[in-house]
This record gives structure tokens, sequence and C-alpha cells, in this order.
């Protein structure tokens, strides 16, 4: 389990991970300055309006002054267009740097995702990296793209505005920063709740997601057993938390956001009656009183929503140091700097272990296998015996934590990636296409193949279903395609590695879906294959085994026999054991236990 | 647009079913609003209270600042003629209760539609879960699970979203500006008329922006779906990427996909920003124009001051909800579309419906004879299956069906299990019509094991109960006893408790299927059909489970599909189909004796083995 749910809780601004984002704004540097010129100006902008309100009131209006009215008024108006276009440039501009970033990013997360072994996403659920992907990287543009701005602007309009009503007559002044004080405070204390809350409700439709899914993926077994009723309550019970939550969630809103308005109400009832009373005696003019009313109702939001910003700083920092997490592991695997030409495809094992990471048991130990150039070896062993473990070290998609494997005497590790994958091809026992054509399918490792190439491979695969699909090779299949059975998969999937023309051919238990007829025209056309190529084949049947030259047979996790098919058969009783299948074997067996 | 290379490596499929309807309209389908309708109906005394405590909350909040005006106008003289504060303080107290009135109000429109939000949402859960899980096998089929994943996930959360953050905003928005609107009228008709004046502009640019938004919007998902789609392929086909050296053209791909990602994002970003500045130009020329005729009046002493004051404020929370309205319109637009999606749903008929009056079993238990008569069964009407089949399975019968792909052996089996239901003829269980029967009865009678062993989340001995949830541990461990699973299962870290994990975790696929049969077990139906169960078992494995198959079919009723023909010796009586028809019938010696189709299958198949 990758360690996920664990949130730091780190001190503002200490951020390592959000703050090495910054290298990916650098193009943008130019249009970062202009885009906070224009925030401060925009500002300023605002501010000015209900000034020259005041200005109209006290001026004009109050000395009957009608040429005055006519230069304030249009200035008001310039005021107001100027303000509305410097949110048109500053918006238009933060598109580019805030989605760049955003692309960029994901583009090397990708990127970097490719480099990094089995070992490691078979630790990580794709759910989890994709989340990475989207959400964390979405929260962290809306951040540096929006949150960050509005933070400093707020800030500074909060500091400009009260600095003006302390200005202009202090004892209000001093009035509205007093009320400031506890929407601050119970923003931030909020916010801590508001997310916790949030959090869990997420984590509760997590939860709840997984019953769906389990109920959308096993509805066979489901409706076998008629346990329509059994599945429906454990996911009532489910829906019945987040219901909860949900509603826990609300209710904090609603106290939430009523006080919020009470505050800046409350405020403005006493801003009237002092400000009235100031008025009364002379110490504030009219128009002064409303432009401080006017002013103080634009400190609403800026106030309101700084606990919110926070919180999205906050936010943004976990989600950075999540992608982090990501971007710097290690890829384990890296390919070294030989490259073999006119490869001869000598394959060795030489007493090569493996355990996975986070146990104590080897899956491999102390494997020595020689498969000279164009021979054949089948492996056989029972289910849990490594033998896919042992395929999968030849294109290092992991690599042995004991000995080593050699290709024409080079140690696997010494050649650069590339080569040594465009040596070996592996077909796999659980096939994986991807929604794409059948030819992009087919092409995975050779994009330049011709169409000759592509029908031989078909040919030899027997997947000729392809040409009578709806739109032929160009049809799309997968997940987001046409849907096809297990056997036609896995013939495309043979297909795939023939048509790349390995010099070592790895076919991992490739025909266990086929029927008996298609096997034997698929095997005959193998044999052709392998008699180029080296070849080792994972087999559980005997017709299966019948394609390679020698058997290697996988006990406990090394190779105790090797040998011919028939010797074996004869000699080894773990063999018999596993490939004799016939009812009489079973039954002497039977009369032999008794 | 998508450009051409990323059309050519995707491949043509037909159309997504899951596309929005071409025009993507606010206005909700008939079946939409059905559903709405529904789920609503019950919260009607709960929604008029709601409506009561908005308008309350909304009269006393708009009535500030016209209580700021009064204050103005009427309070400062009496002060300034020295004839004291009683006028404003008064106005000073009614602003207080109206802003005590507007916040308890509001906290209750919140509590209460945050009641009815999520109660809706429960609801509306409860009803498209389980009407999924009645909906029939051939459905899910269609269908797929990762469409049904999606309704439940994604498109609920969508309407969640529209009830948590955009249905207060709208309400708040839609009220504030028709009730702001009367006020100004009210305050002064001139001023009021000419900072209405933009109103008609205001709308028509907002329409103007729905429209735009709508296609953007569309855009945005199209484009993240591909985004997402591709990244999930790679991550989880990983293997095959690395085998056959793909990086650098799924790179290639990924990030063309990106970047028409970004496009759409940017053209979303821009037309937001249009809109706001938009909006802000509107309002600000509005607060110029109003503060010159305004002033001019105040001038000519036909406004007050305070009026003057009052219309500034007013004009501000007259723009401000656009713009927020405008923030959640996609919101508002993907709660529409799910709402469509699950209302259609929602409506999708079970092609297996549950009989309306179940019949009873002869012995109030099955005994397990299995009757086909005259059954035809056809996907497509032209291309039957099984063109016209009768059988009879007396009870306790082992029945091995033999054939090549596509015979019509697993339609067969589908039939006994009623996953489908026959297009002609009738299947009949002691002489009972499976349709007639409800299914708790049919499903105790028939259980089917297929090769796709699901195990839900859960301890391995959870998973084995799902056969028969009230079993006790010791029923649970005795099923794993007798179908060989116990060995296994006692090795795990914890045992029977060992949680299995996603989707079976680090369990092999024959481990897996050992557990499903001993759910089967457990379950103990007169009828049991076994479709490739042990074809992911290794032979030592499937050995086992044949040797245990014996006692178990002793005394019911089993029908089983199998390739490897080393399962078919244990069967009573086995049936060769071809093209949907039995071909040949007997008991394995006799068919094997004679030189038909399955003593030439049995023959290939020793050959084989050699």
């Amino acid at each position: 389990m990758p360690p996920d749910t664990h949130i730091p809780q780190r001190p503002l601004l200490s951020s390592n991970s959000l703050w090495r984002m910054k290298s990916y704004l650098r193009p943008y540097v130019v249009r970062l300055v202009f885009i906070w010129l224009a925030a401060i100006v925009g500002i300023a902008a605002g501010i000015a309006l209900p000034l020259i309100s005041e200005k109209v009131i006290d001026g004009p209006v109050a000395h009957g002054d009608s040429g005055a009215l006519l230069p304030l008024g249009l200035l008001a108006i310039g005021v107001g267009v100027v303000e509305a276009l410097l949110i048109l440039l500053r918006r238009w501009a933060q598109v580019k740097p805030v989605l760049g970033l955003e692309t960029a990013i994901r583009d090397d997360l990708y990127e970097h995702l490719q480099r990094l072994p089995m070992g490691f996403h078979g630790d990580w659920q794709s759910g989890q990296l994709l989340s990475r992907a989207t959400t964390d990287l979405s929260t962290i543009r809306r951040f540096l793209g929006f949150g960050m701005l509005f933070l400093v602007m707020n800030i500074l309009q909060l500091i400009t505005v009260t600095v003006l009503l302390l200005n202009k007559y202090w004892p209000l002044g001093l009035l509205v920063l007093a009320s400031a004080v506890p929407i601050v405070w119970l923003s931030l204390r909020f916010e801590k709740r508001y997310i916790k809350t949030s959090r869990q409700v997420q984590d509760e439709q997590g939860d709840l997601a997984t019953l769906v899914e389990e109920s959308a993926l096993g509805i066979r077994t489901i409706k076998a057993f008629g346990r329509r009723h059994y599945v429906f309550d454990r996911y009532d019970e489910g829906a019945l938390k987040v219901y909860g939550t949900s509603m826990d969630k609300a209710r904090l809103l609603a106290r939430f956001f009523a006080f919020l308005e009470i505050i800046p109400n409350i405020t403005l009832a006493l801003v009237l009656l002092l400000g009235a009373l100031a008025v009364g005696t002379g110490s504030l003019t009219l128009g002064a009183l409303v432009a401080f009313t006017t002013l103080m109702l634009q400190l609403v939001w800026p106030i309101a929503s700084l606990g919110y910003i926070l919180a999205m700083a906050q936010e943004a920092m976990t989600s950075a140091d999540r992608l982090m997490e990501v971007m710097d592991t290690v890829p384990a695997i890296e390919g070294g700097t030989r490259t073999i030409d006119g490869p001869r495809g000598h394959l060795r094992f030489e007493g090569v272990g493996f355990r996975f990471h986070d146990s104590e048991e080897p899956v491999l130990r102390d494997v020595w296998l020689d498969v000279r150039p164009g021979e054949t070896v089948a492996i056989v062993g029972a289910t849990g015996s490594g033998k896919t473990t042992l395929t999968a070290l030849v294109p290092r998609l992991i690599d042995p934590t004991e000995g080593r494997v050699t290709i024409d005497g080079y140690d696997v590790r010494d050649l650069e990636l590339t080569s040594l994958r465009s040596v070996v091809a592996t077909a796999f026992e659980e096939p994986t296409l991807f929604s794409m054509s059948v030819r992009e399918n087919l092409t995975l490792g050779r994009l330049d193949a011709t169409d000759e190439e592509l029908a031989e491979a078909i040919q030899t695969a027997q997947a000729m279903f392809v040409y009578d699909l709806p739109w032929g090779l160009d049809t799309r299949i997968g997940e987001q395609g046409l849907s096809l059975s297990g056997g036609q998969r896995q013939r495309l999937a043979l297909a795939r590695a023939v048509l790349s023309h390995p010099r070592i051919l790895v076919l991992d238990d490739t025909l266990s879906a086929l029927d008996v007829e298609t096997e034997a025209l698929v095997e005959e056309a193998l044999r052709h294959v392998l008699r180029d190529a080296t070849g080792i084949v994972v087999a559980h049947r005997a017709s299966t085994v019948l394609l390679a030259d020698k058997v290697a047979l996988l006990r406990g996790g090394t190779i105790t026999h090797v040998g011919q098919h028939h010797e074996l058969l004869a000699q080894v009783p773990e063999y018999r054991e596993l490939l004799a299948q016939d009812a009489d074997f079973d039954d002497a067996a039977e009369g032999a236990l008794r | 647009m998508t450009t051409t290379t990323t059309a050519s490596w995707r491949g043509v499929s037909s159309e997504d079913q899951d596309e929005l309807p071409e025009k993507v309209s606010v206005l909700l389908r008939e079946r939409s609003r059905r559903l709405l309708g529904a789920l609503l109906r019950p919260y009607r005394k709960k929604i008029g209270l709601l409506v009561a405590i908005v308008v309350v909350s909304n009269a006393a909040g708009l009535s500030i600042p016209f209580l700021v005006s009064i204050g103005i106008d009427e309070g400062i003289p009496p002060i300034t003629s020295g004839s004291g504060p009683a006028v404003l303080l008064t106005v000073v107290g009614v602003i207080l209760a109206a802003a005590i009135t507007q916040a308890l109000t509001r906290r209750a429109f919140l509590t209460l539609s945050g009641q009815i939000g999520q109660g809706t949402l429960l609801e509306l859960r409860r009803r498209v879960f389980d009407h999924f899980q009645r909906l029939s096998l051939s459905f899910h089929e269609q269908y797929t699970s990762g469409r049904v994943i999606s309704r439940l996930t994604s498109d609920i959360e969508a309407i969640a979203e529209l009830l948590q953050s955009g249905f207060d905003a709208l309400v708040k928005a839609v009220l504030t500006m028709a009730g702001t609107a009367v006020l100004l009228l009210v305050l002064d008709v001139h001023l009021g008329l000419l900072a209405l004046v933009p109103l008609p502009f205001l709308l028509l640019f907002t329409r103007w922006f729905r429209t735009q938004s709508a296609i953007v919007y569309r855009r945005t998902r199209e484009t993240v779906a591909l985004v997402i789609v591709h990244f999930v392929e790679s991550m989880t086909g990983i293997r095959a990427v690395q085998a056959f050296r793909r990086e650098p053209r799924n790179q290639e791909i990924f990030e063309q996909l990106n970047d028409d990602y970004r496009g759409a994002n940017a053209r979303s970003m821009q037309l937001g920003a249009t809109f706001m500045t938009g909006i802000k130009l509107i309002g600000n020329l509005t607060i110029g124009g109003v503060l010159l005729y305004g002033g001019w009046l105040a001038l000519q002493d036909e406004v007050k001051v305070g009026v003057l004051a009052a219309f500034l404020l007013y004009l501000r929370q007259f723009y401000e909800p656009m713009q927020e309205v405008s923030q959640f319109y996609n919101t508002l637009q993907s709660a529409g579309a799910a709402l469509e999606k699950l209302s259609g749903v929602l409506e999708e008929e079970p092609s297996v419906p549950e009989p309306r009056e179940p019949a009873r079993l002869p012995d109030g238990r099955a005994r397990g004879k299995v009757r086909f008569e005259g059954v035809r069964f056809a996907y497509v009407e032209e291309m039957p299956i099984l063109p016209r089949l009768d059988l009879t399975v007396p009870a306790g019968q082992t029945v091995a069906l033999v054939g090549a792909t596509g015979a019509g052996k697993t339609t067969l089996a589908k039939l006994i299990s009623r996953f489908y239901d026959p297009t002609d003829g009738r299947v009949l269980l002691d002489g009972v019509d499976l349709r007639t029967l409800d299914e708790p009865a049919l499903r105790a009678a028939v259980v089917m094991v297929t090769q796709e062993n699901f195990l839900f989340s859960g301890t391995v001995a959870d998973n084995i109960r799902f056969g028969r949830p009230d079993a006790t541990d010791r029923e649970v461990r005795e099923a794993a006893k007798a179908i060989g699973a116990h060995e296994f299962v006692s090795s795990l870290p914890d045992g029977y408790d060992t949680e299995v994990g996603k989707r079976g975790g680090r369990m092999s696929a024959g481990q897996r299927q050992l557990v499903a049969f001993a759910r089967a077990f457990l379950a103990d139906p007169a009828v049991l059909i076994l479709d490739e169960a042990t074809s992911s078992l290794d032979v030592p494995s499937e050995r086992l489970v044949q040797r245990a198959l014996r006692t178990i079919l002793a005394d019911r009723t089993a029908l089983i599909i199998a390739h490897r023909l080393s399962t078919v010796e244990i069967a009573d009586r086995v049936l060769v189909m071809d093209r949907g028809e039995i071909v040949e019938d007997g008991p394995p010696d006799r068919l094997i004796a004679a030189s038909g189709r399955y003593a030439g299958l049995h023959q290939a198949w020793l050959e084989s083995l050699s």
C-alpha cells in the first residue's frame, strides 16, 4: 500500500514541494509581472469608485455645483471601464501560465510513470496515480493560478481600505478593523473543521464507490446466488454514512454562513449609528459616510475568503507533496549503455534469485538455465511456482535480486532498455489491449510494420477474426471500444509478440483460453516462428509443451529437472502429477494412495 | 478539434452512448423532470417552508441598505437640528433586528435545503443502485460495468455538487435580483428605471454565455475523458507498454491529448473571463450612470442623498450574484446531464422480470428435475442461438455439455439459471416454469459457477459465506474442506479471516476459483451449473476438485461445461452440441464406443496428452 493516507500538516510557506513547482512558471515571468500589476491597478480602480461617489455627494450635490458633476461622473464611468478592462486583460493573461504549468507537470508525470518499473506499478493502483494527475494537479493549478493572486490581492485590498477608513475617520475605521477579528478567527477555525468533514465525506464516498465497483463487476456472482438484498444492504449502510456526514457538513456551513453575514451587517448598523452622530456633530461629511458604508461592504468578501484561500493553500501543499512523492521515486530499473548488434539469442539464467521487497520468502532461488540460440524451452510448474516471475526477468520488467540473466553473454542490466526489449518479445497470459485500433494494438512494439508483416502475424496467431470486425483493422477495441472474448484477446497478444520479430520470444501460457481446435492451428503456426527464434514457453498442457525442444520443471522457486518431455514424464513423479491428465492415471494414483 | 492523427490511432467505434444529447439544455427533459418530481414529492411541506424562509431571509437582507438610506435621510437631520437621535436609534434597532432575522433564516434555509438535498441524494442512490441490481444480466452485458460505475459515482456526485454549491447561489441570485429590481423602482422610479436599463443587455449577454459555455464545457469533458482513458490504460497495462518499448509513442499521444485538453480549458477560461468582465463592465457603467443622473437629481433636490447611497449599495448587490451564477453554470449543466442519464437507467425494464404472483415448487423444496420444452433463444431475431431445444434432465443426474465455441452451451446454462428468458418455449424446474418462480426460490435451487470468480472485499470466510449468509463458521470450514480449499486457506496469513483485498488481491486465479467452489457448495443448490469453472486450476488442483465433485454432485442435478474432457469423465450423461442443437446424447462410455463426434473429440484429447 502506498503511504497515501498520511497528510503532512506543515506550517504555511515552508512547503518544499509546492515551492519546487516554481520552475514550471519560469517561461512566463514577464506575463506574471503584468498580471500582478494589472491586479494591483484593478484594486486601486475598485477603491476609487466609492471615493468618487463621496466627492459627488460632498462636492456638487452639497454645494449645488452642477458644473463639477459631469467631470466627476465621467471619471467614475472611465474608472469603471478601466477596472473591467484590467480584469479582462489579467484573466486572459493568466490562461497561458496557469494551463502551461498544469500541462507541463502532467506531461512530466506521465513520462516519469512510464519509466518507473513494474515493482512500483504493482504497489500503486492506477486510480491513485490518476488522482495525482487530475485532482491534485488541478488543486495546485487553482492555487498557483488564482489562490495565490487572490491571497495577496485580498491582503493588499484589506490594508489599503483599512488605512483609508482610519484616515477618513479613525473611530469608525477602528470599529471596522475590530469587526474583522472575529471573522478571520472564525474562518480559520471553520476551515479546519470543514476540511476534516469534507475529507471524511470523501473517504466515505470512496468506500461507497468500492461497493459500487464490486456490485457492477461481480454482478454475475450476485445474480447467480440471488444476493441482491444482501448487496443492497451493504450499499445502503455506506450511503447512510455519507448522508450523515454530508448533513454534518451542511449544518456546519449553515452556521458559518449565517455568522459570516451577521457580522458585517451589525458593523454596518454601528457605522451608521456612530457615523450619523459624527455627521451631526460635524466631524464627518455626509458623502464620507456614504463612501464609508460602500467601502466597508467591499471588505466583507476579502476577509471572508481569507480562510477559504488559506485552506486552498494548505490543500495545494498537500497535493504537491503527493505529486512529489511519485516524481521523486527513482526508477529502480534504468537501462545500461550497450547495444546488441545482430543478436543470436543465447539466453542464460545464472544463479538467479528473486524476492519481493516486502516479503521474506524468495519467489525464485538459484535458477540456472541455458537456452541456446534457436532453442525453445518449456517451463512447467504448479500455480505460484514463479513461472511468470521468471519470464519477466528477461525483458527486465523486474530485476533479479540475486545472480544475473545474460543474452549472448551480456548481463541484461548492461544493455540499453530499448535494445534489450527489441530483442525480447512477450505474449502475456492476461493480454492487455488498449482503447485503440486493432492495428495500433498489434504494432505496439513496431510502428513501422508493413501490411504484409501484419497479415502474416495475424495468420500465425489465427486472429483472422479481426478482418470481420466492423471497421477491420481500424476498429477500436478495448475497454472503450468493441469487447473481445478471452481467446480473441490472447490471439491478438500473440500476434503482437510475433509481429515484432524478436530473437527471443516468451509465451506466458498464451494459449490457455483457446479451444482445442484453434490451439492446434496456432501451435502449428508457432512451430515455424520458433524454428528461428529462441523461445521460452510457459505451459500447463502437454500439447503446449510439445512446442519446445526441452522442458524445465520449476518447483519451489527453482529448476529441479531439465530434459525431454517423455523422459520427465517417465522419470519424475512431480512432472507426471502436473501434466498427465488422463483419468486412468488419476484412478491409479487414487488406488495407490489407498 | 481533435487532429487526424489522434483519430487514426484510436480507431473507429460506434458513437459513445454516453454522449450528452445534441442540444445540451438546462431545461430538463420530460423523464428527468418526472424523476425529480418523484424524488421531491415527500418533501412538499418542507419545500413550502423553505420558500417562506427564503423570502423572509432575502427581504431582511435587502431591507438593510434601504434602512441605511432612511437612517441617513431621516436620522441625521434631527441630530443636526438638536432634537436628539431617537429616529436614528430606531432605525439602527430595526437594522439590527433585520440582520439577526436574516442570519437566523439563512441558517434555517441552509440546514433545511441541506436536509432536502441530501435526502433526495440518498433516495436517488438507493433507487439507482437497487435498479441496477434488478436489471437483467443481458442489460449489464451490454451496458458494461464501467458505465454502471460512472452512473453511480460521477453522475451522482455531479448532482451532489449542484446541491452543495450551486443551488444556494442560484436561489440567492434570482431572489436578490428580483428583490433589488423592485426596491430600486420603489426607492425612485426615474433612477430605478435608469439602473434597470442594462438588464436586457445583461440577459442577452447571459444567454450568449450559456450557449458558448455549453459548447466549451462539452469539449472540456470530451478531452479530459480521453486524457484519463489513455492515462489509466497506460498505467494498468504498463507491463505491455514497457515490454514492447511503447513509451515514446505513448508519450507522443499523451502530450497531444493533454494539449487538446489544455486548449479546451483555455477556451473555457477565456470565456469565463469575458463573461465576468462583461458583467463587471455593465455594473460599473450603471453605477457611473446612476451617480451622474442621481447626482443631477440630488442637485435638483428631487432625490435625497440617502436614496442615492442606497442605490449605490444595491447596485453592487445586483451584479455580484450574476458572476456567481456563471461560476456554477457548468455544475448545473453536468447535473442536468447526469439526471438525464440516471432517469434513463431508471426507465429500463428488467428483461427477466419477477413474477407478480410467484408459484411454489411442489414440495416447497426443489428436487432438481430440469426440462426444456420447445425452447428457442435468439439475441438477434434472425440468428437464433438455440433454434428449438427439447431436453429433460432427471433429478440427480450429472450432465456434461460438449461442443465448439458458439455451439450454445453457455446459453443453455444461462437459461437454466434464468439469466435470460427463452424467446419461445419454456424452461421448467420440477415442472414449474422458471418465469413464475420468485428470485429467492429460484436462486436457492439453481446456482451457476463460472470461470469469472469474483471475490468481494472482506475476509475469505465472508466470501464463502456469500453462498449462504446465515452459515456458521463451522459450516464455512466444512464447505472449504469438502472442496479441497481448506489447506490453502489455512496457509493464508490470517487463515479464514484473511482480507482478500481489492478484487482478490494476491490470490491466484486458481485459489479464487476454489473459494468460488466452496461458496457454491455452501449454497447447497438442487441444480449446480459449472461453466468452465475449473479452467484456471492447474492440473493437481483440478484433480482435487474433480475428486470432490464426485461426492458433491452425488445427490444433486449438475450441468458441466468444459473444454478439457477430463472434467467430463465424471458425468452420467454427455450432450454434444452443435449450432444450438443436441447432436449426440448418452453416457460417456457408450458415446466413446460409438464412432460419433464425441468419440473423435475423445481420441484427439487422448493424443494431446501423450
